[in-house]
């Protein structure tokens, strides 16, 4: 299995990017973890260049999504929402909308903020914006409040109740993921 | 004009297959001022001993927009990926003209019992020689009960979409040889 790990932040040392640099650490060994670094090369969205072909930028996102079998958001929290930039860039993936490659896809996502509330209006947001789009959002929730406490120097987490509940969401996502058997 | 004649007050028996060009499943649900409205082409029903059962290929949904269309199959609404077929069953009685069936309803994979009203014609031969029975019936269900939990508020903090959903079928029955 493949799961693409999407950050909401641009900054080298993101406590989003962080937290997934912590999910690739606690993946099992059948599943791939791909850290997506495009995000700031995806252009503002206009409709006038959303034609075929799509920015390249862009197209590489549609496609990379297509291909891996979930995805997994770690947000930041900006003005008690989604930072522009991934909106912008979901913007992008949702077109077009019946047919976009987030329809049917699993997700999940967590957020984070350097307050106590760990991003949980931005976390709310996106998964709204995900289902709009169509995307299957795993019931997985983690709100990492404090965030950069809870990493050491070396910007790796460092917190056992955030790596557990990190787990905890990852395997919501991959349960989501796995081949559903309709009950009989 | 009429084409046919009523000819019989009792529960057809025997084999009855729908004639799905001259039938119809649909549903309707209040949406903000207004009732909106679909329907779903790909369908098929059988009456059997008294018993009609009937099931929907929900990616076959139609709607004036095919973005809506694409939102009533994701997961926030029929999930059609996992659950592409809905489905209802249950034992026909029939009072007269009236008709109800007290069957179970199939909807996102969740069963949940449903009572079926309305009336019937027939059996009764048409003009190419065949048996038919017509049956026109309708419920209403509790969307939310089979996990259909999309909504938006509006304005004045009242929903926008009603939990309530009318689904109403016309079918047209055949008989089948024996």
């Amino acid at each position: 299995m493949r799961v693409l790990a999407i950050s909401g932040s641009l900054r080298a040392a993101s406590n989003s990017t962080a937290l997934l640099r912590a999910l690739r650490e606690e993946a099992p060994e059948d599943v791939e973890v791909i850290l997506w670094d495009g995000l700031k090369a995806i252009p503002p969205y206009d409709q006038d260049d959303d034609v075929v072909p799509a920015p390249v930028a862009v197209d590489a996102l549609r496609e990379l999504v297509r291909e891996v079998d979930a995805v997994f958001f770690a947000t930041p929290e900006y003005n008690a929402s989604v930072p522009g930039a991934l909106k912008n860039a979901l913007d992008w993936a949702s077109r077009p909308v019946a047919t976009n490659a987030f329809r049917n896809k699993p997700v999940a996502v967590i957020s984070s903020s350097a307050g106590a509330f760990g991003g949980v209006w931005a976390g709310a947001e996106l998964r709204k914006v995900l289902g709009t789009m169509g995307a299957r959002v795993a019931e997985a929730e983690l709100a990492v409040g404090h965030a950069h406490e809870k990493l050491d120097e070396n910007g790796r987490l460092a917190d056992d109740d955030v790596r557990q509940g990190l787990r905890e969401a990852f395997e919501t996502l991959l349960a989501a993921a796995a081949p559903f058997e309709a009950a009989a | 004009m009429s084409t046919i004649t009523q000819t019989e007050t009792g529960i057809p028996t025997g084999t009855w297959q729908a004639d799905t060009v001259h039938s119809s499943v649909a549903f309707e649900v209040p949406y903000a001022v207004a009732t909106f409205g679909g329907a779903v082409t790909d369908f098929d029903s059988t009456l059997a001993d008294g018993k009609l059962a009937g099931s929907a290929r929900i990616a076959s949904i139609q709607t004036k927009e095919e973005n809506l269309t694409a939102h009533l199959l994701s997961p926030e609404f029929f999930d059609a990926e996992r659950h592409p077929v809905v489905s209802f069953s249950g034992p026909v009685q029939r009072d007269g003209d009236a008709v109800e069936i007290a069957g179970e309803i199939t909807i996102k994979g969740i069963t949940q019992p449903a009572v079926l009203t309305g009336t019937i014609v027939g059996p009764a031969v048409d003009h190419f020689g065949a048996t038919r029975v017509g049956l026109k019936l309708q419920t209403t269900v509790d969307r939310t009960k089979f996990d259909i939990n999309w909504n938006m508020p509006l304005p004045n903090g009242e929903p926008a979409l009603s939990n309530e959903v009318t689904l109403k079928a016309e079918l047209t029955l055949v008989a089948q040889e024996a």
